[in-house]
């Protein structure tokens, strides 16, 4: 099974504006696929189609195709909620669930799923700390402190792996550095590092030093359309677009 | 300054202290009514007041133990009908209702909140007590119940749209079903603030008169059945401020002091815990 | 449907997997024993139908806001069913005539409305200015730590049950009103008319007067609110033009505000309206018109809470919850311009519902 992703003709909308014009793209297995572009340019637009977390947005609508594992998300009868659990997802704003000690936040995707064989819970929460490098900073302290009292770096990690506990194939990052800290945001990016051995990653970043340093393939937007997708080392050394090359020799340059 | 007219200074003068001296007459009042309550009722606060049921005119020693029974339990009526139609649709207003059906409920629930008490008594009267064929203790808690809804739900929409949407998404993100989302995860962030408004919704309707008129009737004696008439301390203060009696006089005052205090006391707990962030609305 | 739906399973269930982590085909569980959620747990979750779930708590909440307007439409439609009798014998005329006289079963409601009115408006007239005075006071003058202490009497003013109020009115207003106030009054205004005749204490100056107090909870709490919205630019720009703190106050924050005060005032004018016992405790309840605010009267709401419990003959009955229907009507009205007022300048997010 290969859980790569395979976008067609992929259009979205907010109300009357669309905000992605026919895309199409394949996106492969474990390794990471970084997006960038300009602000507004829909890649945030794009990574949240692909979890089926745009419709979620007041008058936010989506036409197109999203193969994950042969089956596409839009299809007829397939509920997003399945969907989002099989594709873990992390925004840019850390957003730990506030009433929740650190704990439960990590055990939540699946104890309110109906999960709750107490062992197996500490056992999934124990991994998915580990998974995200935050285990030992928190181990004392994760069933008596919330989430919230957390620094950002930490509950960005705090999310990640909350979203690791349940297991998904497939890993979705809004810009999930962008309101970090420089030593916060190399720990993130180590991680990514590590993650991609078993996750696929689509990774948005304003930060094109981000996407050289953590991605294999880039792909570039401008105005709600992909200009190009390739290997990162060949889009940052010679993209056969020539908006590409404006972009990143304007802002590397 | 100087270059300020004298005309301008006077009437700088007297518009702040026009201004101040309407702060302080709109304090009086206040005190002025719980400074006579106090005075008048605190003599009558005994042992029976809270254990003894009304005595027939001309004896001494009676209480208001029923009606302050009657009064919990017309109370524990609207209790349930109150905060889950009221809760349910603030969720509904919150989490579903930003479009303009949101907000035909929206007006409604202003309207339902604009509409005197004592309509709303003809109106339970005619659906509850016609029907019973007789005045009940249910009738004049579903009157209070209805009372309760458009508070509860307006506040409850408010403390749930105080939820920052990034905790919806990140739980919709983890594959949580909406209806999860919204019960284990938006409204616990809000509990402390929902709790707030249940509980000024109840002090408010707690001392509602005009509605139990022709629902709840009032009993001299007491009643726990759900299906007949019942005491309850607005209506017995009512009931005994316009009797000619001097002794009801003071039992009136007395079942005033009772029922403003516990009112008072509510609000003051419940602003105090807000104030102290022990309640407080979502962050 | 159900099969696309089960797509999410891991292959975890086969343990062999577990042991070749370079086998590509087996899956990203199968690579490293990472999954410790049990298969047949998962199949459970992913299989079973959230849509169903959430269209039932969807249905639910839907209900209960359903329940909202089922209430207000049944309050509607119970008045007038119930009042069909009256309705079909006077007719407009119910409106118009100032008969009330249960014995011979003739029903005519004006001096319950002009009671109502001349009594509401009594009250906005005092309580108005005490209002926006106090609403100033707290927003502009005093010190940030008083605006709480201030703002928690003005609620508690709020919470005073409406008994109590008429309590409080019919053994210490009215005395004071029959030893001080109207023998005052009757000296100094009796030329207007509107105070003379024998001074019971009790009657529509007592109403009105306990009204108004009633009524400044509301009209400072919502004109409050207003007034905080007003810009701190507004009245850096006036201050920058020289204008004197009371200046400030009419030009950038009185002027800004006044269409949400207008709406604070006319949602007090609601609330008076349909205030019911501490004026049916204190205005005398006589069905009269009379120039004199000494003279008693009677309100919609306090004939209703009056007789309702006593009228034997449908007839009566009937009359009454056409009374009724009348004060839903007005407060009606009323309630949907203050509405109005507020939403257009708070945008959709109306006043709190303060008392």
């Amino acid at each position: 099974m290969d859980p790569g992703i395979r976008v067609q003709e992929l259009n979205a909308w907010f109300g009357g504006t669309q905000a992605l014009h026919d895309i199409g793209l394949e996106i492969p297995s474990r390794q990471v696929t970084a997006i960038i572009g300009p602000s507004g340019c829909g890649k945030s637009t794009f990574v949240r189609c692909l979890n089926r977390m745009h419709e979620t947005l007041p008058n936010a609508t989506v036409k197109g195709k999203v193969t994950i594992s042969g089956l596409d998300i839009y299809g007829k009868g397939v509920s997003p909620v399945t969907v989002r659990r099989r594709i873990g997802m992390v925004f840019q704003k850390p957003n730990p669930f506030p009433t929740m000690s650190i704990y439960d936040n990590v055990a939540a995707g699946l104890k309110l799923n109906g999960f709750s064989n107490r062992r197996q819970l500490d056992e999934v929460v124990q991994r998915s700390l580990e998974g995200a490098a935050l285990w030992d900073e928190v181990k004392d302290i994760m069933k008596k402190k919330s989430g919230a009292s957390l620094s950002g770096g930490q509950q960005q990690r705090l999310c990640i792996a909350r979203a690791l506990a349940i297991e998904p194939e497939i890993m979705l990052m809004d810009e999930p550095a962008s309101a970090l800290d420089p030593i916060s945001t190399s720990k993130i990016e180590d991680l990514i590092f590590q993650l991609k051995q078993q996750f696929t990653i689509v990774i948005v970043t304003h930060n094109m030093q981000q996407a050289a340093r953590v991605a294999d393939l880039t792909g570039f937007f401008l105005m709600g359309k992909l200009i190009e997708l390739d290997k990162t080392e060949k889009m940052f050394t010679n993209p056969s677009d020539k908006r590409t090359e404006d972009y990143i020799t304007g802002r590397f340059g | 300054m100087h270059n300020i007219s004298f005309r301008r200074r006077f009437v700088n003068f007297l518009g702040i202290g026009a201004i101040v001296g309407a702060t302080l007459v709109v304090l009086m009042p206040l005190f002025l009514i719980m400074g006579t309550v106090i005075y008048r009722g605190i003599g009558s606060i005994t042992w029976a007041f809270f254990t003894r049921i009304p005595q027939p005119v001309g004896e001494t020693g009676g209480g208001m133990a029923n009606a302050i029974v009657g009064t919990a339990m017309i109370m524990g009526v609207a209790a349930l009908i109150g905060i889950p139609l009221g809760v349910g649709s603030g969720i509904y207003l919150a989490e579903y209702g930003r479009n303009a059906s949101g907000n035909i409920v929206r007006f409604t629930a202003d309207v339902l909140n604009g509409i005197p008490s004592i309509v709303i008594g003809i109106t339970v009267y005619a659906l509850v007590v016609l029907i019973q064929h007789h005045f009940s203790l249910l009738a004049g808690g579903i009157a209070l119940g209805i009372m309760m809804i458009p508070t509860v739900c307006r506040t409850t929409e408010e403390v749930l749209l105080m939820v920052p949407q990034s905790v919806r998404e990140a739980a919709l993100g983890l594959g949580i079903p909406q209806w999860r989302t919204t019960l284990s995860v938006v409204v616990p962030s809000a509990a402390s603030g929902i709790i707030t408004s249940i509980m000024l919704a109840c002090a408010r309707v707690a001392g509602e008169t005009a509605p139990l008129l022709f629902t709840a009737f009032g009993n001299q004696f007491w009643n726990l059945k759900l299906n007949q008439p019942t005491a309850a301390l607005p209506l017995q203060i009512f009931a005994y401020a316009i009797s000619p009696y001097e002794e009801w006089h003071r039992m009136a005052w007395a079942g005033a002091l009772v029922l403003i205090l516990s009112i008072m006391a509510t609000v003051i707990l419940v602003r105090f815990a807000t104030s102290r962030g022990m309640l407080k609305g979502a962050h | 449907m159900r099969a696309q739906i089960k797509l999410p399973v891991k292959q975890d269930s086969a343990p062999a997997g577990a042991e070749s982590p370079s086998s590509n085909g087996t899956g990203a569980a199968a690579d490293k024993p990472l999954s410790l959620v049990p298969a047949a747990f998962k199949i459970k979750f992913q299989t079973k139908n959230n849509a169903f779930a959430d269209g039932t708590f969807r249905t639910l909440v839907i209900l209960c806001a359903l329940s909202v307007m089922v209430i207000v439409g049944l309050i509607a439609f119970e008045l007038v069913r119930q009042s069909h009798l009256s309705m079909a014998k006077f007719g407009f005329k119910f409106l118009s005539t100032s008969i009330w006289d249960p014995v011979a079963e003739n029903f005519g409601a004006l001096p319950a409305i002009y009671g109502t009115l001349v009594s509401s408006l009594l009250a906005l007239v005092l309580a108005v200015p005490l209002s926006l005075g106090t609403a100033l006071f707290i927003t502009e003058i005093c010190p940030r730590r008083l605006r709480g202490i201030l703002s928690l009497l003005v609620e508690l003013l709020a919470a005073i049950p409406s008994v109590i109020y008429g309590l409080w009115g019919i053994f210490f207003l009215a005395p004071l009103l029959r030893t001080e106030g109207q023998p005052f009054l009757a000296r100094y205004f009796g030329w207007t008319g509107l105070f003379e005749g024998p001074k019971y204490g009790i009657g529509m100056l007592a109403a009105g007067i306990i009204l108004a107090i009633m009524i400044l909870p509301i009209i400072t709490s919502i004109s409050r609110e207003v007034m905080l919205a007003v810009p701190r630019q507004q009245r850096e720009a006036a201050l920058a033009l020289g204008a004197t703190r009371w200046e400030v106050l009419r030009i950038a924050v009185l002027r800004n505000a006044r269409a949400g005060i207008f709406g604070a005032i006319i949602l007090g004018l609601g609330r008076a309206i349909g205030e019911t016992m501490a004026v049916t405790m204190v205005i005398g309840n006589r069905p009269e018109i009379a120039r004199s605010l000494f003279a008693p009267g009677y309100t919609l709401a306090s004939m209703i809470a009056n007789e309702f419990s006593e009228a034997t003959s449908d007839m009566h009955l009937s009359a009454l919850v056409e009374v009724g229907l009348v004060l839903f009507a007005i407060t009606l009205i009323v309630n949907a311009i203050a509405q109005f007022m507020i939403w257009s300048i708070t945008r959709g997010m109306p006043a709190r519902n303060i008392a």
